[in-house]
């Protein structure tokens, strides 16, 4: 819990701090490997020639494999530039390619110069993708494995301040709007917290709160040793320029069981952390504004339903839209 | 009960469902007595609108008579005859307040959809996509109708049903068209697609004090329509006859004051650029068909209002944003607010200014949902409107 940064009453502003250059970079090196990869696959011989080695049927085979391994790569950081894992898989394939090379350097058709300069390019390359790899994995705001997952949502509800903070911290009413939450109970300084977990797993944490500020924040954070999944949350109230009610602000902070692995696990459930904050806040703003979720015939299933009157026998769950 | 479903493209069947319950305390049921099918049901029909499901209820076009009412529901009773506007609305939120309830943020409980597509949500609506809230719709015996404080209105017993169901979508959704072109006297007024809804365009915007109101459309029953009904002074058919030089003619070369375009993604033309978009609708390059949206932005005169009433979803190509800019045209859409207009059409109906019920061509009982889809779509039998009688 103490590597996780504080959580303040000061209202969060999404930083900017975009890692553009590193991001062109990712791309460049993808696109790199797209047009290497389309001219390995599509003119093996014509590589071979540029590169001084003989254009045998070997070669043409190898040259062709190679060529694939390129169009994967370069689709890979095209999709995602700023993965350090696909950089990795540049470098590896370098240094693939300096091995091999460097086998060229003892076949007798060779022609010298070429394969130097060719050897020269691609240790140059080496280099170039070697080290964005290694800054991406060094830099933790480059590169998001290990992290814990870190959420901020703001919606806008058409209620005094005070109002929505009362509602809030009161911590019984959090259920009724947050889908995954299955309870809250209340004791003394402390709360018992009960959710669902990805695949319906249970999670239970006691939490305490660390700031309250009426009308103005509320944050929490889980009581070391009572969960695996440790956490803290704050929600920030502030009035909504022209009359339109409060800005509600929630940032949460957590590492799911199994660090990466878990935030991985949950994604493959359809369990995006951001989404479900967003839809929980949709609903706090239905219950404010209306006094109720709003259910349809088809959100009162979980997963994909028609829109049609549900059965008795069907089993519904009222409380949260299924996301 | 039976209820009309949406079974894939171009395939819609009644079949029997589970009757709609109370899921929230301001809730009532509807027994459906006349639903109709809308212009934009044909979209979901043709498939041009993502995230419908194989056994979703249509409509969105309804009134009945309330069954039964949530705990929460203070001036609905049972027994009341009522229509349901299409838009679902809470009447709470900033935006209802504003009076623009088909923006309304708290009716779309999938409104997480709706952001992927469109950025933010607009209101949930009846039988009309799950992005749009998976809310089953009126083409049924019964229906569910959240915010029953907020949405339905009350209809007195001298006026049919076919004189005031058409306040649940059309009527209004044709008034606010012309109403967003901000029609001053002596102004020319075009309207594209002489459908239901372009019927009542041209109605609202003679009821608004347009000096003249063209029709433009391919179909000759429904300019004939326009003249005879809704009080179009002029008609253009473009299959006949260029709409460029009409307009030209009908407005001393200056262009109409303002365009309604009152047809939506699905729009028909001829020649090379009506088959480009068809053919690229096709390949999923261009969801939506905008080709009486270009034409209206190019006819309108300088400094004129384009007022877009015909439903669009995604993306359209080559759009004259150069025409916009430098002719300084104004658009202006969206989906009806039609709760603020239930009250001030229901007295125009009353006063007797305008029947609705002009448009209706075809009446069926609703287990004939499927032949009256397709005679809507295809425009068999001169047909306008088609309404499903429920009970």
């Amino acid at each position: 819990m103490q590597s996780l940064t504080h959580l303040g009453a000061e209202r969060k502003t999404i930083q900017k701090s975009r890692p553009r250059a590193s991001t062109r970079l990712g791309m460049a090196l993808g696109a790199f490997s797209l047009g290497l990869g389309f001219a390995e696959l599509l003119t093996p011989e014509g590589v071979a020639a540029l590169i001084g080695v003989p254009n045998t049927r070997r070669t043409r085979l190898v040259v062709r494999a190679l060529g694939v391994r390129e169009l994967l790569a370069g689709v890979g950081l095209l999709a995602r530039p700023r993965s350090a894992g696909w950089l990795w898989g540049r470098v590896v394939g370098d240094a693939m390619d300096l091995v091999l090379l460097g086998g060229g350097f003892t076949k007798r058709r060779t022609r010298v110069g070429r394969l130097l300069a060719a050897t020269a390019a691609v240790a140059g390359v080496t280099a170039v993708d070697a080290m964005s790899a290694a800054r991406r994995s060094r830099n933790p705001t480059l590169n998001r494995v290990g992290m814990p997952i870190h959420v901020l949502r703001t919606i806008t509800i058409n209620r005094e301040p005070r109002e929505v903070y009362d509602f809030w911290s009161d911590l019984g009413n959090l259920p009724q709007f947050m889908a995954h939450l299955e309870s809250v109970e209340v004791s003394g300084g402390t709360s018992k917290w009960r959710a669902q977990g990805p695949a319906g797993l249970a999670v239970t944490w006691d939490a305490e709160i660390i700031l309250d500020r009426p009308g103005e924040c509320l944050a929490w954070r889980s009581v070391e040793g009572t969960t695996t999944v440790p956490n803290r949350g704050v929600v920030r109230f502030s009035k909504a320029p022209g009359g339109r009610g409060t800005e509600v602000q929630v940032e949460l902070k957590y590492e799911p069981p199994a660090g990466a692995v878990g935030a991985t696990f949950a994604k493959l459930f359809g369990e995006e952390p951001g989404q479900q904050i967003a839809s929980d806040l949709r609903r706090l703003k239905q219950v404010l504004e209306t006094g109720e979720v709003l259910h349809s015939d088809a959100s009162i299933h979980r997963g994909l339903h028609p829109a049609r009157p549900a059965r008795s026998k069907d089993s519904v769950q009222l409380k949260g839209a299924a996301e | 009960m039976k209820a009309n479903c949406w079974m894939g493209k171009k395939k819609v069947s009644v079949e029997n469902v589970p009757d709609p319950k109370i899921l929230n305390s301001h809730d009532a049921i509807i027994r459906v007595t006349s639903t109709a099918i809308c212009g934009s049901d044909l979209h979901l029909y043709n498939g041009f609108v993502p995230t419908m499901e194989s056994g979703d209820v249509l409509g969105h076009e309804f009134m009945g008579e309330v069954v039964e009412v949530g705990s929460g529901v203070k001036k609905l009773r049972v027994g009341d005859r009522v229509v349901v506007p299409f838009p679902i609305a809470c009447g709470k939120c900033y935006a209802c307040q504003q009076g623009t309830t088909s923006l309304c943020e708290n009716s779309n409980p999938n409104a997480w959809m709706a952001e992927k597509m469109w950025g933010h949500s607009p209101c949930g609506i009846y039988g009309y996509s799950h992005l749009l809230g998976g809310f089953a719709g009126g083409q049924a015996e019964y229906a569910r109708v959240p915010f029953a404080d907020v949405g339905p209105i009350k209809v007195p017993a001298h006026l049919s049903d076919e004189q005031v169901l058409f306040l649940s979508d059309i009527f209004p959704t044709g008034y606010m068209g012309a109403e967003m072109c901000d029609i001053q006297p002596g102004q020319v007024i075009a309207v594209w697609g002489a459908g239901p809804v372009g019927q009542f365009a041209i109605a609202s915007a003679k009821l608004l004090g347009a000096e003249r109101v063209i029709a433009i459309d391919r179909y000759a029953y429904r300019l004939q329509m326009a003249l005879d009904k809704a009080g179009a002074t002029d008609v253009i058919n473009y299959e006949e006859e260029d709409v460029h030089e009409a307009l030209q003619e009908l407005t001393g070369g200056r262009g109409p004051d303002a365009c309604i375009d009152a047809v939506g993604l699905e729009s028909h033309a001829h020649g090379p650029v009506y088959a480009l978009d068809r053919a690229k609708q096709a390949l999923m390059i261009e969801p939506d068909r905008p080709l009486a949206l270009r034409q209206a932005i190019r006819e309108c005169r300088n400094g004129g209002i384009v007022s877009v009433s015909g439903v669009y979803g995604g993306f359209v190509d080559t759009f004259p944003m150069g025409v916009v800019v430098n002719r300084a045209l104004t658009i202006k859409s969206g989906q009806c607010h039609a709760h603020r207009y239930l009250a001030p059409l229901l007295e125009r109906i009353e006063r007797g200014e305008i029947d609705p019920s002009f448009v209706i061509t075809h009446r069926l009982p609703l287990s004939e949902a499927a032949r009256g889809f397709e005679l809507f779509h295809k425009k068999l039998d001169g047909c306008e409107k088609v309404v499903l009688k429920a009970a």
